[in-house]
């Protein structure tokens, strides 16, 4: 599947992740990029610039996925981390409820700094750590589970995670980067999510540039081959 | 509250984009980096801002009014603070292609580069000739005139400083640009377009400085070879304006390792025996409900002049006027961006006036907008409009404009070798970023005792 000659269209996708310390954005990334899947691993620039492709019946989108590189430790991101991002992936941590409070505030923050039309996934990982990850891997039905039972290490229900991402229109998931649980679904859901009219064809650096319409000749790549065979001075 | 380290290899402080570059860099040569800004945005002076926050810099409204309202979504806006364009083959084309900051930039081309001739109303603009064909057509050269650029224009392309069979007999070690000129019979007016527009000095002293010849000759080939990369003007401009750049650099630190505050003041620089040793810090603006105090130490302390007024001089001031259009300059062929220069002579100054166009083709202002930045180096102490005014004319119709006191350029005192604190210089009057990249190699040298290479970062960030 994934190797398909035929010329589906492809368009890539600019996805941020955004979430607490330690809550497993990088994990799950890193679950999604190696995934056996797929096979168009490319290389990474440092770890924050992974691409990957997701093969949809119709078409194919390459994500383009930007680690936040930490700066959003001491709430220092970049107006350009959120310039153009087509998605989010906003992720808490089902066993500290502290992160599902942060997540609510990127998401705020991505209403208020991304382009209008973003897809936001709330992702709630680490669910091996909670008895939905040993029991309920088959079905993934995991609603209804949250006694308070020993070795069950979830904090966060999954009503409460889920009506706020109904209220907020938000994409919803719990996922498990290390057993690789419902990883995939994510981007996948993403990928499906975001509205045709919004994909554009490649084109050049991090350039899911929705923005950008006429004028395009005028673009250039620094880091193409330099121009026109003009070695030298042009005098 | 996240942990910060007891020490650091470096501390940065302010976030423009000399500081920035030399944070990538520093990171990527495997350097712990703290990075610091009192503001709560990436960029100081080298920031672009939004409108409202652009009429609120400089204040020119009337309290309880809302004039930016009219200019759309305020966000829309991305405005220079510092006028330059990047030289398509210059320095800091070749940085960001080295540490692969590309990646979070899209570049467009500028649309013209062009000159004033004349003074008045009866001045004409005219495209500055990058070749020996665009030589021959410019309206700037009578016939003659052109024949003689033409051949000046091919020996500056053959021109080697090491092969002395190039140098048409002159002793470069003591030939004055004036004596190159005389050579070729070059009359006033080019002179000044060459000098001016292509070698882009912004006084007349190169002209009559010994062995000077070989620098202004190499900077005719930058401009030359520049606008061979891409066509049309020697320079680039990144989507959604010029502060773009710091924060792809900050980005680059951070992805090795660099750590970022923003909002955080310096309370004190602690100093052991003469040398700097660390800072005081705290982190949370004035609004800001909970403060974090923190100290730490570093090897080296840099930063720009404002977070060491008592460790710069002021050498000099440049004059800046921003201003919101509705149409392109007249006589730029309906450029939508563009860099016209009115050379000091045309216009009876010492300092020449620049003005640096872009619009909504860089996604810096809505559809139907233009933003022209007119500058020059001061060369009174009042009246500074009529400084400008020259420029002023070339606008039309200015629908807003904003202009404060002259600004003031600052330099390091000392080399900071003693106390162990390297600052930057402001961003000068020039129209591109090749004397800030000067800068960032000069700090570089200065505080790691190492040249900096620019080639090869990128085969360092592999390993």
């Amino acid at each position: 599947m994934a190797d398909s000659n035929a010329p589906k269209p492809s368009s890539s996708v600019k996805l941020v992740l955004l979430g607490e310390a330690a809550v497993g954005k990088s994990s799950l990334v890193l679950r999604f990029v190696n995934n056996d899947f797929q096979e168009n691993k490319e290389p990474t620039i440092g770890a924050a610039f992974l691409t990957q492709k997701c093969n949809l019946p119709s078409r194919t989108i390459k994500f383009e996925i930007w680690d936040t590189a930490g700066q959003e430790r001491f709430a220092s991101l970049a107006p350009m981390y959120y310039r153009n991002a087509q998605a989010a992936l906003v992720v808490y941590d089902l066993t500290k409820p502290t992160s599902l409070v942060k997540a609510r505030h990127w998401v705020a923050e991505l209403q208020r700094q991304a382009s209008p039309g973003i897809v936001i996934a709330l992702v709630g990982n680490k669910l091996d750590l909670t008895n939905d990850g040993e029991s309920g891997r088959g079905d993934g039905d995991s609603e209804g589970v949250e006694g308070e039972d020993p070795g069950d290490a979830r904090k966060v229900s999954t009503e409460e995670a889920k009506s706020y991402a109904e209220e907020e229109s938000l994409l919803f998931f719990e996922t498990s980067a290390k057993t690789g649980y419902n990883v995939t679904d994510v981007f996948t859901a993403i990928a499906n999510a975001i509205p045709e009219t919004s994909l554009k064809s490649t084109r050049g650096p991090g350039a899911s540039n929705v923005a950008s319409r006429a004028g395009d000749e005028q673009r250039v790549n620094l880091n193409g081959p330099r121009e026109a065979a003009k070695e030298g001075c042009a005098c | 509250m996240e942990e910060i380290a007891p020490k650091y290899d470096v501390i940065v402080l302010g976030t423009g984009l000399t500081e920035c570059i030399l944070s990538g860099v520093l990171s990527v040569k495997g350097k712990k980096v703290l990075h610091i800004d009192r503001n709560d945005h990436y960029g100081g002076e080298a920031a672009s801002v939004n409108i409202e926050a652009l009429f609120k810099k400089y204040g020119n409204y009337t309290k309880g009014e809302e004039p930016w309202t009219k200019y759309g979504r305020a966000n829309d806006w991305n405005i220079d603070l510092v006028p330059k364009l990047l030289m398509s083959s210059g320095q800091l084309t070749n940085i960001l292609v080295s540490t692969d900051v590309t990646r979070y930039l899209e570049f467009k081309s500028v649309a013209g580069s062009f000159v004033q001739q004349g003074a008045g109303p009866k001045a004409t603009v005219a495209k500055v000739p990058s070749d020996a064909g665009e030589a021959l057509k410019s309206p700037l050269m009578g016939i003659f005139e052109k024949r003689r650029m033409k051949s000046f224009i091919e020996w500056v392309g053959t021109f080697g400083v090491d092969d002395p069979a190039t140098h048409k007999g002159l002793d470069m070690s003591k030939t004055t640009m004036k004596d190159v000129y005389d050579k070729f019979g070059l009359e006033a007016g080019t002179r000044d377009f060459i000098g001016h527009a292509m070698a882009l000095y912004l006084d007349d002293s190169y002209i009559n400085t010994a062995g000077q010849a070989p620098d202004a000759i190499e900077r005719i080939r930058l401009y030359g070879n520049s606008v061979s990369r891409y066509g049309k003007s020697p320079y680039i401009y990144p989507l959604y304006g010029l502060g773009e750049l710091p924060q792809g650099f900050a980005r680059l630190s951070a992805i090795y390792g660099g750590t970022y505050m923003l909002n955080t003041a310096v309370d004190e620089v602690l100093y052991d025996g003469g040398k700097a040793t660390g800072i005081k810090a705290t982190m949370g603006g004035a609004d800001s409900p909970e403060k974090l105090h923190f100290e730490t130490k570093a090897d080296i302390i840099l930063g720009d002049p404002s977070y060491f007024p008592n460790k710069v001089k002021i050498v000099g001031h440049v004059l800046k006027a921003i201003c919101i259009l509705k149409h392109p300059l007249a006589g730029t062929n309906d450029s939508d961006s563009c860099q016209l220069i009115i050379p000091q002579s045309q216009v009876g100054r010492k300092n020449d006036i620049y003005i640096a166009c872009v619009s909504s083709a860089h996604n810096v202002c809505p559809k139907g907008y233009y933003i022209a930045i007119v500058s020059t180096i001061a060369e009174t102490t009042s009246n500074h409009h009529l400084e400008l005014q020259p420029g002023l004319d070339r606008l039309g119709k200015i629908e807003e404009q904003f202009m404060g006191a002259p600004i003031p350029l600052y330099e390091p005192i000392d080399d900071g070798k003693v106390d162990n604190i390297f600052v930057s210089k402001s961003y000068d009057a020039t129209s591109h970023f090749e004397t800030t990249t000067d800068d960032v190699k000069d700090i570089y040298h200065r505080a790691t005792g190492e040249e900096l290479k620019v080639e090869g970062l990128r085969d360092l960030q592999v390993e």
